[in-house]
């Protein structure tokens, strides 16, 4: 039995890190504009149709670079188009352009780049690894897409975080996250940092699009993905990196480890069909906590002097 | 610590003969002969501000700062200060304020529609009511938040630091302190040193006071004072506390209801019996009854 639950284990947490890359985008432009960007997951396919179309065309890491590029200029377009008429809106308002603009790129997705389901080839053999074959029998099976995917992960983490630490762009997206108005008295633009944060989570959408494209193909379906960050974010809390990592691969292995484990139970006690667990673990865990710490376990910490 | 050649032989001589001739009617020919005089560093001429493309809330407000002084701007709560000087720094527009009349010239050059950054960048940078520390950044990144506009180099802004916490040792101190966790007092230290940091000429500083016990609101004012002194860099303080404010100024604008309703050398004004009565809480004599406000409502002289 240990087997079989550490093998989901794993694959849930793998799962996990891809949850996390889409949250993570989500975050960074909450953090630093107060904006609750649903377009999202429409980034992510956007990101995904454009290195899929120029790889193509192109050898893959040039691809990458003008996918870069493409999402730069997107990131631009937002800002000036949108972002900067609505400054000093309700959030209400600026939620319900995102929308606009998340419907706007999955059409105009497919208007500039095609409909069709395209494939993105990272060059990362499919073969399953096995591992531990001498611990459990038969071993215990890992997807290598799903390692490369927490590795990239990983170092984009790594490298967000230093360039939020240490870089003068990096403490000034800090200083607007925490105080915009006082920001601007400073002498820091928010045109710009707005650019720079919709930028870098256009760059973290080419990443998560880019693993799931390899995955499952480019297709429109990969835009619902931002539905499963929704959980994320509420249970990492919405203003925090470590909170999305860690939220969702709290959601990649929840899920997974439910499906086995709960669905069993399920259909012993109830009598019930037990599937599809997945499907709305991830939602009613985001629920509960909803309850019991709506700020996520990793939110900003609301600091209040006595 | 305030001037003392002013307080005696000026005062005296406003007190003797109300009205004193330094205190000048705030609209008429004087605001306009010297407003576009090259010694001032800011000169804000007839400005209208309104909120929501409704509410007016300055009505009119014109004020020189003449390079390398302290001015102060008082009034009560709701009076525009904090308006004027958002106007000044450009930080109206997010708040869906818009000047809609009148000149703001800065350091020789109208800048009106400037973005604040760049009025930063042209050494022109407010200090927001309330201090406004950015809570998570630690002491030191929030002074280095205050750099962001400079161009010239890791060393210089090195050196800048230090020069910061020269003036504030306590910042120095408590450097790699949560800001958010600091007193309020070294938020607000933190708060003009972040400005500092940008290297200004001038610095629009709003009720630095607010919330600070007596002799932190002391230490702070001596410390806009010797930086008033040492490094040039001129003031415009917008304050309630009257009394404080009059005694680190050379000069000041009362503003009530969105107009500027008297103006003068700060001596002349912390001797004038109206601003004595009402800002200072000093009265001559025995207390006034209500029925004499009308005596004041008499003096504001831009009803005429």
């Amino acid at each position: 039995m240990l087997g079989p639950i550490l093998e989901t284990l794993i694959g849930g947490l793998l799962t996990g890190v891809l949850y996390a890359l889409v949250a993570l985008g989500f975050v960074l432009i909450f953090k630093a504009s107060g904006v609750f960007n649903f377009a999202q997951g429409a980034m992510v396919l956007f990101a995904a149709l454009s290195v899929a179309r120029l790889s193509e065309k192109f050898p893959l890491p040039i691809a990458i670079v003008l996918a870069i590029g493409v999402m730069i200029v997107l990131a631009y377009a937002i800002e000036f188009l949108v972002l900067r008429r609505l400054v000093n809106q309700e959030g209400i308002v600026l939620f319900m352009s995102t929308l606009g603009v998340a419907y706007f790129l999955e059409g105009f997705g497919q208007t500039l780049w095609g409909s069709d389901i395209y494939k993105i080839d990272l060059g990362i053999s499919k073969n399953p690894i096995f591992l531990f074959e001498s611990v459990f029998p038969g071993g215990i099976l890992i997807d290598p897409e799903e390692v490369a995917a927490a590795v990239i992960c990983a170092i984009l983490v790594t490298v967000l975080a230093v360039f939020f630490q240490v870089t003068r762009v990096g403490r000034a997206l800090r200083a607007v996250a925490d105080d915009h108005q006082a920001a601007q008295s400073v002498g820091i633009p928010l045109n710009y940092i707005w650019l720079v944060v919709w930028a870098t989570s256009g760059i973290v959408a080419i990443a998560a699009g880019m693993i799931w494209g390899s995955k499952l193909g480019v297709q429109f379906s990969i835009s619902l993905v931002a539905l499963k960050a929704l959980p994320v974010l509420i249970l990492g809390g919405l203003t925090s990196i470590p909170g999305a990592i860690v939220g969702g691969l709290i959601i990649g292995a929840g899920e997974k480890l439910a499906e086995i484990l709960l669905g069993p139970l399920l259909i012993r006690w109830f009598d019930l069909a037990g599937g599809g667990i997945e499907n709305w673990f991830a939602y009613v865990l985001a629920l509960l906590f909803l309850l019991v710490r709506p700020q996520g376990l990793f939110g900003e910490r609301i600091i209040e002097r006595i | 610590m305030s001037n003392p050649a002013n307080t005696d032989g000026k005062a005296k001589e406003a007190a003797a003969t109300p009205p004193p001739s330094d205190i000048s009617a705030a609209d008429g020919g004087v605001r306009a002969s010297h407003s576009l005089d090259a010694a001032n560093i800011l000169s804000v001429n007839n400005i209208e501000v309104v909120y929501n493309h409704v509410i007016l809330v300055l009505k009119g407000v014109s004020l020189d700062v003449p390079r390398g002084r302290i001015v102060a701007l008082l009034g009560a709560n709701g009076a525009g200060k904090t308006t004027t000087l958002k106007a000044i720094s450009n930080l109206l527009q997010s708040e869906r304020g818009e000047v809609t009349k009148g000149a703001i010239m800065f350091d020789g050059a109208e800048v009106h529609s400037l973005s604040p950054n760049e009025l930063v960048r042209r050494g022109c940078i407010q200090v927001m009511e309330g201090r406004r520390c950015f809570a998570h950044l630690t002491i030191e990144e929030n002074l280095l938040t205050g750099a962001f506009t400079r161009r010239d180099g890791a060393a210089a802004i090195r050196r800048d630091l230090d020069l910061v916490y020269g003036y504030f040792p306590r910042l120095k101190e408590r450097r790699s302190a949560t800001a958010g966790y600091t007193s309020g007092g070294e938020q607000q230290m933190c708060a003009v040193g972040r400005a500092l940091m940008s290297r200004p000429k001038m610095i629009l500083l709003d009720e630095p006071s607010m919330g600070l016990a007596p002799q932190i609101v002391e230490e702070i004012f001596d410390i806009v004072k010797n930086l008033n002194e040492k490094e040039g860099v001129s003031f415009l303080l917008a304050e309630q506390n009257t009394h404080m404010a009059l005694k680190y100024a050379g000069y000041g604008y009362i503003l009530e209801n969105g107009r500027v309703v008297m103006d003068g050398k700060a001596s002349a004004l912390a001797e004038n019996e109206d601003v004595k009565e009402f800002y200072l809480g000093i009265a001559e004599g025995k207390r006034k009854s209500f029925r004499n406000v009308k005596h004041y409502k008499r003096r504001k002289r831009w009803l005429a």
